[in-house]
């Protein structure tokens, strides 16, 4: 039989989690819902008044994102551990990369489900008027939740493997995550208030380098982590 | 013989360590602007280059673990042993970093601590090999090696971020005075001082990191000595 092309399997992957997501919705369900929490939690924390809010808010929605996605990810492999689905995977033709890349790609279309679901409540909590270039939003959380999705997917698999299943995620996520956070927060802040500091756009190169750098790093050791025995 | 090597690795750090603190706190000269308080440098600066040595270690062990884990699991144990004892030293000189750190800051800037580039890669640095040493509790078997070694990799794509931070931006934590352009460098003395303790405390620290990985090797063999016995009772 013929060795079926890479774009097939990403896409058979890919298929796959979106049909199970679309059956049960559980993971963007749960995401939204704690996400809206956590923005309803922080605006009671600060009181988030015009002046300030602009300031916070790009912090607020980042984390927000942040521990939301944390759950949904644990679950993103928790489910393929159950009936030993993940041992059958490893057994088919096609390679982990294929596998990873199709994970990431499925837990990026469930962030951003929520954050397009989340953002025009976020604008009318904080009474949002973004003061900077607007556009360069589309460019910014893109590319913060490809880091977040990317990093989570990778650590999610590899923290599945030991004892403290759920609990270890965040702790090796959140350090390696922090640089992309940072960059973030702080092109969000930007854009939102409009004070021109980052004029060469700095902080959004700075995130689509770091992108790029660990996205490749998760692709050339993702088998290594799936074969761990 | 063992123990012959012990005593006079110890015999050596003492008198150098000791040398070293002469050099930092008598021999160097008062600095004109901050005065004593800027002698926290020769100790703040050796251990933030010696950290870099010893995650360098931790990194490279860790591929050797990537490297020989099917082929060679005898050998890949070894480069283990040595990748933990390389992330354990390292937290410790890191700790040290981040304590002299604020310290100086405290009279010099007026504030403890402030998020600039320098001193937030710096402490990520520390959060991610802490987070490494967390893995090995919460995992364990053979393929705790093989993840720990996978983690060790992206701790080690923080490092050049840490290192290259106060050469790319203009942050409040003072421009390198090693390698960092036309106007970087010392005079003489201060260099003396720098460089000795530097000495001191990488023959310290090595001493510390080979007693740790005969630790580790003398544990892998009890470990394994108990699984064997494990099986065998079965």
């Amino acid at each position: 039989m013929a060795q079926p092309s890479w774009p097939s399997l990403v896409l058979a992957h890919l298929r796959k989690d979106l049909r199970i997501e679309w059956r049960s919705r559980d993971a963007i369900n749960s995401m939204l819902f704690f996400a809206l929490l956590v923005v309803v939690l922080f605006s009671m924390a600060f009181d988030p008044t015009r002046a300030t809010s602009r300031e916070i808010a790009g912090g607020v929605l980042c984390v927000a994102t942040l521990f939301a996605s944390v759950s949904a990810l644990n679950q993103a492999w928790a489910r393929e551990i159950r009936h030993q689905v993940l041992d059958a995977l490893r057994m088919t033709p096609s390679d982990g990369a294929a596998l990873f890349i199709a994970k990431v790609l499925a837990n990026f279309l469930f962030v951003t489900v929520v954050q397009a679901v989340l953002g025009p409540i976020f604008f009318i909590f904080y009474n949002l008027h973004p003061l900077g270039e607007t556009w360069l939003l589309a460019l910014v959380i893109p590319l913060g939740t490809w880091a977040l999705v990317a990093n989570g997917t990778f650590f999610a698999a590899l923290s599945i493997r030991s004892r403290n299943r759920e609990l270890l995620l965040p702790l090796i996520l959140f350090p390696i995550f922090l640089p992309a956070l940072l960059a973030m927060v702080l092109s969000v802040k930007t854009i939102l208030t409009g004070d021109g500091t980052d004029p060469h756009l700095f902080w959004i190169k700075l995130l689509a380098g770091y992108d790029i750098i660990f996205t490749t790093v998760s692709l050339l050791l993702f088998d290594t982590v799936l074969e761990a025995e | 013989m063992k123990k012959l090597a012990i005593l006079l690795a110890v015999i050596a750090v003492v008198p150098l360590m000791a040398w070293g603190f002469y050099q930092a706190i008598y021999a160097a000269p008062t600095e004109a602007t901050m005065g004593d308080v800027q002698r926290i440098f020769y100790y703040h600066v050796p251990h933030g280059i010696l950290a870099y040595l010893f995650y360098s270690i931790n990194f490279v062990g860790s591929l050797l673990v990537l490297l020989w884990r099917r082929s060679n699991p005898e050998r890949a144990i070894v480069a283990d042993a040595w990748a933990l004892s390389g992330a354990e030293v390292g937290v410790v000189f890191s700790t040290v970093v981040l304590t002299t750190g604020p310290i100086w800051a405290r009279p010099v800037w007026g504030i403890w601590w402030t998020w600039d580039p320098r001193l937030t890669t710096s402490l990520v640095l520390w959060l991610i090999y802490v987070s490494y040493l967390l893995v090995r509790r919460f995992s364990s078997g053979s393929q705790m090696y093989t993840l720990a070694a996978v983690l060790a990799v992206f701790g080690a794509l923080d490092m050049p971020i840490n290192y290259l931070a106060n050469r790319l931006w203009r942050t409040q934590h003072p421009s390198p005075v090693i390698a960092g352009g036309p106007d970087s460098g010392m005079a003489p003395p201060i260099a003396a001082a720098l460089g000795w303790n530097v000495l001191a405390w990488a023959v310290w620290g090595l001493l510390i990191l080979a007693f740790r990985v005969y630790v580790e090797r003398r544990q892998q063999t009890i470990d394994r000595a108990a699984a064997n016995a494990a099986l065998a009772a079965d």
